[in-house]
């Protein structure tokens, strides 16, 4: 294939962000319409609690960098967030105007508006704090990590990152639907967070390039964002067939617009109904693959994608076979096929229903039915402790692990959720890092604000109502 | 640092302005105060204001004892459009606690808040003693300085206070002078709009020896009928009172006031303190630019909390950076000057209305306005619904256009309809001049009538 022949991201409009941004008029009427509720409920629902009514008003005044450090402070990860959180289970599912039935405010547009034009102007709003001496490690250098980086620069630590791929970022990078949020956003964002003075170390994996030991013993604490491991195998014969691919592998491929890898074919199936499978779906059709089928094991009202996310494949003209589950792949040395049998459910569980199998001819298949936990890594390198269920336990309130000197956050600890919650950790593990290396300091008066984003909304002052009791001056 | 696939440096701005204020020599961290109003009725509403951010607080007026009475309908709003609380209007009066109550409080929030400038708004009967004896008692508080309330329209103008004395700039010079006999902190004088010309009320202040002015107090004003029940909005017992009028449709007729007082060759360099319709860090920012040292907020406030503050410190703060100032002397007053009188406007500048037709929405606002109501000067395509032409976008005569702004006014798209400025190649001329020579040299820069 020569170069001229080379498919680029041009040649997939379907695949370009799909929300336009918002054009300084909308914004402004968008952000005239916030009532700029007290307590409001959109920030107590962002996992961040950024502080949205007053970003809001801040771009109603014209000052959209000030919008964009309120959104920063509370979450580093507030550019990506704009474009891929499900904020219609977050802020704008607790906006006030549904109360009366009408549309929320478009925080998710709105925050993009201002992040955007921190990075159309590139102005750094933040500075790192001043060195405190202690140096800390980060594991992974995806949302959580970097959140976790963003704040302990501020603070003053020595911040080396150890990233087992060759760009930052995580699955902000490798992992998002490329009509919602392309790469370069991604790494825009990150860049903002390495420009406070972060070292990274790419492409070097905890417990192959990298000794956990190593670690714990040049380092004062050590952070672990190492997210979840390889995508789960569905057990069935034929899984080593080739057009057989991980989810993230498949998109992966669609991110780094290595289009020449993944041709479109005619038909591709893909097991699992997660929000995962929902990008791998919607974005094989919109790479021109002619049909593509998504194979479930229970029904539309049980799998675990957002509504927002199956309207999206359904509108991409996906079609279901819900109640399947796989029993073969076939084909010889490449996929022709894919064998599924009927279930049903009884008592919440899933019952393979014997002689109801059929056969769909396929030339790939997608496995997306989620992603081990990095057990292996966790427990046998660098023995921390795990809960049950293969997550890391942590301690809730700051974050730290079995080991006092291990810290950790996002996917490995909460199992996968969203880049918010992965920031929102990193945050957290910030301030219990400080905690466990300066015991009894507290960060000075420029962390107060994002500090107390940690547990919920920022009150700086609650009211004190006067027939309560005595104004706290009144001994002065 | 091993390497960085993704290097992109980012701008760094300086972080810190120093947004301290200083007005007639009472100093705050930054120049947003309260203005005396119901937000400032207690040390606890104060002391949590200052806790958010508040520069400065001027307490709500302290009377004689015994204390006013309110009514229990206070407040009554416009909304224009979706914008809540355009205007607000109020019939309350001064403090209704008691002076020692107040006076105690005071000392407790100063004590506690030494950097942050709280000054008592006073006002009491037109007499010496009565004036001494508050100034004194207030002053024993520790406060930073003193207001005189010469503004409040309502309620207390019948008792022959607030603008009662505000209207009568012989009064207003005689209870300043009173005033500054024995005043030890400065004095400010917070002057009515409800006159004509605010230039005389401020001449009197300053020869009475006030240290500064604050402006403006409410507007004499009357919210409305309701319709249904054919009573005042809003109505006590069926009755209403003409009351205070203030909120965001207020501030051009107070930054027209603040200029006015600023440009005046007989006051130019009074301190102001900046009051009316200061909702967000620009309208702060504007009082400045006019020759405000500082703003004193209340309906943003009242319709908002206290917290506002924190996104007009870090609203200035960012523009002050963008614009490469330091300190707030760097700009206050710095547009006052180019507010001129209409006599010494270039008769010879021409601008023109463009419409970027990539932006039109096709609403025709333009087109009907000017139109009906302006210059004539904007058509649609002549084959708009007829032979199949479906572009609705107008399109401005040029040489019609008188340059009124109307269109850019009515249009809802920013930036859509831009007034350009187009050279003449004449020398600038005034009226003045214009007319010093006999209504002669004025080269038509716009046609002023069509054959």
């Amino acid at each position: 294939m020569t170069d001229k022949m080379k498919k680029t991201i041009d040649d997939f409009p379907l695949l370009k962000e799909m929300t336009p941004p918002m054009r300084p008029e909308e914004a402004r009427i968008e952000a005239d319409r916030c009532l700029y509720c007290y307590d409001s409920p959109c920030s107590v629902a962002c996992p961040a609690h950024i502080d949205i009514p007053r970003f809001i008003k801040q771009i109603a005044s014209k000052d959209t960098l000030g919008s964009a450090e309120t959104i920063f402070e509370a979450n580093p990860m507030g550019h990506s967030c704009a474009r891929v959180c499900p904020v219609e289970s977050l802020c704008e599912g607790s906006c006030v105007y549904l109360d009366w039935h009408e549309a929320p405010i478009q925080i998710g547009r709105l925050q993009r508006y201002a992040t955007d034009s921190l990075f159309a102007d590139g102005i750094q709003p933040f500075s790192p704090g001043k060195e405190n001496g202690k140096r800390v490690a980060v594991v992974g250098a995806g949302p959580a990590g970097l959140s976790c980086a963003a704040y302990l620069r501020r603070l003053g630590f020595s911040v080396t990152v150890f990233e087992r791929k060759p760009k930052p970022g995580g699955l902000n990078t490798y992992g998002m639907a490329e009509y919602k949020m392309d790469q370069k956003t991604a790494l825009d964002e990150t860049a903002l967070v390495l420009d406070l003075g972060v070292d990274v170390r790419y492409e070097t994996t905890l417990g192959e390039d990298l000794s956990f030991k190593s670690l714990e013993e040049k380092f004062d604490a050590v952070f672990l964002g190492v997210g979840l491991g390889a995508t789960s195998s569905l057990g069935v014969p034929g899984e080593g067939l080739k057009g057989v691919y991980e989810a993230l592998h498949f998109i992966e491929y669609i991110k780094n617009h290595e289009f020449d890898k993944i041709p479109p074919g005619e038909t591709t199936v893909c097991v699992g109904a997660g929000n995962t499978a929902v990008d791998v779906v919607t974005q094989a059709k919109r790479i021109g693959t002619p049909k593509v089928v998504m194979s479930y094991r229970r029904g539309r009202n049980q799998m675990s994608a957002y509504d927002y996310e199956y309207e999206l494949a359904a509108g991409d003209a996906v079609q279901f076979e819900w109640f399947t589950v796989p029993v073969a792949i076939l084909g010889a040395d490449r996929v022709t096929g894919i064998r599924l049998r009927k279930t049903m459910i009884e008592d919440g569980a899933v019952v393979e229903l014997e002689g109801s199998d059929f056969e769909i001819a396929c030339d790939r298949v997608v496995k997306a039915i989620g992603q081990s936990k990095q057990v292996d890594l966790l427990k046998n390198t660098a023995g921390i402790e795990l809960e049950s269920s293969g997550r890391i336990a942590v301690n809730d309130e700051t974050m730290q692990t079995s080991n006092p000197k291990v810290f950790a956050g996002g996917d490995a600890v909460n199992g996968g959720k969203e880049i918010v919650n992965a920031a929102a950790h990193g945050k957290r593990a910030a301030l219990g890092i400080f905690q466990f290396l300066f015991p009894g300091q507290e960060p000075g008066p420029e962390h107060q604000v994002w500090i107390q984003t940690i547990e919920g909304v920022r009150v700086v002052r609650p009211p004190n109502h006067h027939h309560d009791k005595e104004p706290e001056f009144a001994n002065v | 640092m091993t390497k960085n696939p993704n290097s992109r440096t980012f701008k760094k701005i300086p972080k810190t302005v120093d947004l301290s204020a200083d007005c007639a020599g009472i100093k705050s961290p930054n120049p947003f105060w309260l203005a005396s109003a119901p937000p400032s009725n207690s040390g606890e509403q104060v002391a949590r204001a200052f806790d958010h951010g508040w520069g400065g607080a001027v307490w709500k007026t302290l009377g004689e004892d015994p204390p006013v009475v309110n009514v229990t309908s206070r407040y009554g709003a416009i909304d224009i459009g979706g914008q809540k609380i355009a205007g607000l209007n109020n019939v309350e009066l001064i403090t209704d606690r008691p002076l020692a109550v107040n006076l105690k409080e005071i000392a407790e929030v100063k004590k506690k808040y030494p950097k942050h400038a709280v000054i008592v708004s006073l006002m009491v009967p037109c007499e010496r003693k009565n004036w001494h004896d508050i100034v004194k008692r207030s002053e024993d508080t520790g406060c930073d300085g003193l207001e005189l309330n010469f503004g409040c329209p309502h309620g207390m103008s019948e008792r022959g206070m607030g603008s009662a004395v505000g209207q009568v700039p012989d009064y207003i010079e005689r209870v300043v002078g009173y005033v500054k006999e024995i005043a030890k902190t400065p004095v400010l004088t917070k002057l009515t709009p409800n006159i004509s010309d605010i230039r005389f009320p401020a001449r009197a202040a300053k020869k009475g020896g006030t240290d500064g002015v604050s402006l403006i107090n409410t507007i004499n004003s009357v919210m409305g009928v309701d319709l249904d029940t054919l009573a005042p909005k809003f109505a006590i017992g069926g009755k209403g009172a003409h009351g205070g009028y203030c909120g965001p449709a207020v501030k051009p007729i107070a930054l027209n006031m603040v200029t006015q007082i600023a440009t005046d060759p007989e006051t130019v360099g009074l301190p102001i303190s900046g009051i009316g319709g200061v909702s967000d860090w620009r309208d702060a920012t504007e009082f400045l630019l006019l020759g405000a040292k500082n703003v004193q907020v209340c309906t943003a406030v009242m319709h908002y909390g206290f917290r506002i503050v924190e996104d007009m410190i870090s609203g200035l703060e960012n523009w002050m950076r963008r614009q490469g100032f330091s300190k707030l002397d760097d700009f206050i007053g710095k547009t006052a000057p180019n507010i001129v009188e209409w006599k010494h406007l270039n008769l010879h500048h021409k601008t023109v209305a463009r419409i970027d037709a990539d932006k039109c929405v096709q609403c025709d606002l333009c087109y009907i306005a000017c139109n009906d109501t302006a210059h004539q000067c904007i058509v649609r395509p002549a084959d708009f619904g007829r032979n199949g032409g479906k572009s609705k976008i107008p399109t401005v005569i040029e040489e019609d256009c008188v340059g009124c702004n109307l269109c850019s006014l009515v249009c809802p798209v920013e930036n859509c309809i831009t007034m350009t400025e187009i050279p003449t190649g004449h020398e600038p001329l005034t009226w003045e001049t214009y007319t010093a020579n006999g209504m002669k040299g004025y080269k038509e820069v716009y046609k002023r009538f069509h054959d």
